[in-house]
């Protein structure tokens, strides 16, 4: 490739309309979000305003994002993201090595298959998990036409997870598939004919090779798990609440924008050291990188 | 066999017509209030909660085309109109929120001269404390907040307190909450005794620590659809708004509607002109005519709440006004507290407590 300094116009050319996109909807309203962390509602006439901002009066909300209330939250977000995250890595490995190697002429489909539901709002398809996993919904339908249940699947944490593995599936399934399909099959067959089962050329050759697919697949799914809320809201039970809730709280009923910045800020910063952690592994991996 | 070859390309007519149509909606965005004020009406509710017939009604009576959008709850409303009026003419709103809108200007006083059909208002809603005189709004509906509950499930006793949800585990894993703050600690409040609208520390302390107790008894807070677990069996007593209740009432005779002897809350939604809007004129005229007798009638026997239309409701018949989950008895509605706006410093107390309660 042409180094860029070659065609500086070109370059400037296809590089403006992607900068100013991310300068106009992305850094400036981050950058507004980043002050209004500092700041507190104004207090006017010696009554807390319902819609002016104080500006630079400290680091207050980020000391209050760090009482035991909101860590607690932010620590049971963690965990449920991390639990549907491995999860979501033990269903959608078999499934990408299904695809990777299923006949050519099934590929598209296969992976049409994954990508799917993408094609749905969100919303309605945590409706329709609503209706299977409800007393009387279908799960419950099924199990009870052979006398077993009804089974309490929704409302808990269960729902939560498992809405959660559900809608980020593909992040996973694609990026693995990605790598496993430019694995080199020649390496499996060396193993195994080298006298190693089937098992151990999996753990010691495939894994190992395909890390990069699941790093990323990782992060991919870990991040967007982390703030999620529209999930918890709706299949969570009385204590669903993620950070996710906490937030949208503080722009709507709370009305507490400054507070509501400086937890998102908290998150990205969680966010930052997970990407630092993939950076390490990556780099210690030293395989192909997606 | 012929293939059929799809075209995208416009010919001419088509698309200076499209042209023009986009010219058209920019420029007449830009006209200011006046006579000539374009035949648009801008309206933003809740779903489900407008007359079947009302929009058609008011475009056959003024040639007004209305558009409507939806909000689930009064902090999208809040929350939208704070960044500034996106367009709306007119908003429903409840009492407590018109207050904080009308001390953060986000509101404008109406021309009571537009609007004579406000001789038609219940003489007891005239003057309502978050605005006295009817200043910025027109009441549109009323009604309570109680339980839900199934007949046949909950035995023969009727319900008749809160203890049920907050303070017992006879249903445990079969009822439902409300989802916000306000409501299920307001409601909670009055159980223990307090007001609805308690400031004082302790007490909101102790309703923390009732509901934190309660909570492995209650299935989920529901934000809006106490009424639907209701109706699919999946709980058997819900805290719910009255109307919710009672349109799922007309589909299912086991479900019944009461309102605790401890004493509940009682709300007003009204019609508001938000600051910035486009269309005064018709706004202050849908206004006018959602005070209509008939009108006022259409939208009572759709959404099943209180009007505070008195000419509307000496049109409905009596299945209606003589329905206790409508208008309850006279004692049981004495006990029973509107919502204050209590300030942003009270606003942000009660929502650090909720978060405490869901957490825990």
């Amino acid at each position: 490739m042409d180094n860029w300094k070659d065609n500086k116009n070109v370059f400037w050319t296809l590089a403006a309309p992607g900068t100013f996109w991310l300068f106009v909807f992305f850094v400036i309203p981050l950058a507004f979000l980043f002050v209004m962390s500092f700041g507190g509602k104004a207090i006017i006439n010696g009554e807390m305003s319902i819609t002016e901002y104080a500006y630079f009066t400290g680091i207050g909300n980020y000391l209050r994002s760090l009482e035991p209330t909101y860590l607690q939250v932010m620590w049971k977000s963690i965990w449920v993201s991390a639990l549907a995250t491995v999860l979501c890595l033990l269903t959608a490995y078999p499934i990408a090595f299904g695809i990777c190697f299923a006949p050519a002429r099934w590929k598209p489909i296969l992976l049409l298959l994954v990508v799917l539901p993408f094609w749905i709002n969100l919303l309605i398809r945590t409706y329709a998990l609503i209706a299977v996993f409800r007393t009387q919904g279908y799960v419950n339908l099924v199990a009870g036409t052979v006398g077993l249940g009804p089974f309490e699947m929704l409302y808990n944490n269960f729902a939560v997870i498992f809405g959660l593995v559900y809608v980020y599936m593909p992040f996973m399934v694609l990026p693995l598939y990605a790598t496993i399909e430019r694995l080199d099959k020649s390496f499996l067959e060396a193993s195994l004919d080298l006298g190693a089962s089937q098992f151990t050329t999996f753990m010691k050759v495939t894994v190992p090779l395909t890390m990069p697919g699941i790093i990323t697949g990782v992060i991919l799914v870990f991040i967007p798990c982390l703030g999620s809320f529209l999930t918890p809201d709706l299949l969570g039970g009385t204590n669903a609440i993620m950070i996710g809730n906490v937030i949208e709280r503080q722009f709507k009923a709370a009305n507490d924008w400054p507070f509501g910045a400086a937890i998102s800020f908290m998150l990205m910063f969680a966010t930052f050291a997970a990407l630092m952690i993939r950076a390490f592994l990556a780099k210690r991996s030293a395989g192909v990188d997606v | 066999m012929s293939i059929f070859k799809p075209s995208f390309r416009a010919n001419r007519r088509q698309f200076l017509a499209g042209t023009g149509a986009a010219f058209a909606g920019i420029s007449l965005r830009s006209y200011s209030a006046s006579a000539a004020e374009d035949k648009k009406l801008n309206l933003y509710n809740y779903s489900t909660y407008m007359g079947e017939t009302t929009l058609a009604d008011f475009n056959t009576a003024t040639g007004i085309e209305a558009k409507l959008d939806l909000f689930a709850d009064m902090d999208e409303l809040f929350a939208k109109l704070k960044a500034g009026n996106p367009g709306y003419d007119a908003v429903v709103v409840a009492g407590d929120y018109l207050e904080r809108m009308v001390k953060a200007g986000m509101v404008t006083e109406l021309d009571q001269s537009k609007i004579p059909n406000l001789a038609n208002v219940d003489p007891d809603f005239a003057n309502p404390s978050y605005d006295p005189g009817l200043k910025h709004c027109i009441p549109y509906m009323w009604g309570t907040i109680g339980i839900g509950y199934r007949k046949s499930a909950v035995g023969v006793t009727p319900i008749d307190s809160w203890k049920v949800l907050f303070d017992s585990s006879e249903f445990a894993g079969k009822i439902s909450c409300l989802g916000d703050a306000q409501n299920v600690m307001g409601c909670a409040l009055k159980y223990l005794g307090y007001s609805f609208n308690s400031t004082n520390p302790d007490e909101l302390k102790k309703v923390e620590e009732l509901l934190i107790a309660q909570k492995k008894n209650i299935k989920v807070f529901a934000p809006d659809n106490g009424q639907d677990l209701l109706a699919s069996g999946e709980v058997v007593a819900c805290q719910e708004w009255s109307g919710d209740i009672t349109q799922v009432m007309k589909e299912d005779e086991d479900l019944s509607y009461a309102i605790p002897k401890e004493g509940s809350n009682v709300w007003t939604d009204n019609w508001a002109i938000p600051t910035g809007v486009p269309h005064p004129e018709n706004a202050h005229a849908f206004l006018n005519f959602i005070l209509d007798a008939q009108n006022g009638m259409n939208a009572a026997t759709t959404v099943q709440y209180g009007t505070p239309n008195l000419a509307a409701k000496k049109l409905m018949p009596e299945s209606y006004t003589n329905n206790p989950a409508i208008y309850p008895a006279k004692e049981v509605l004495a006990k029973c507290e509107p919502t204050k706006y209590l300030g942003e410093e009270l606003n942000k107390m009660r929502d650090e407590i909720w978060t405490k309660i869901q957490a825990a």
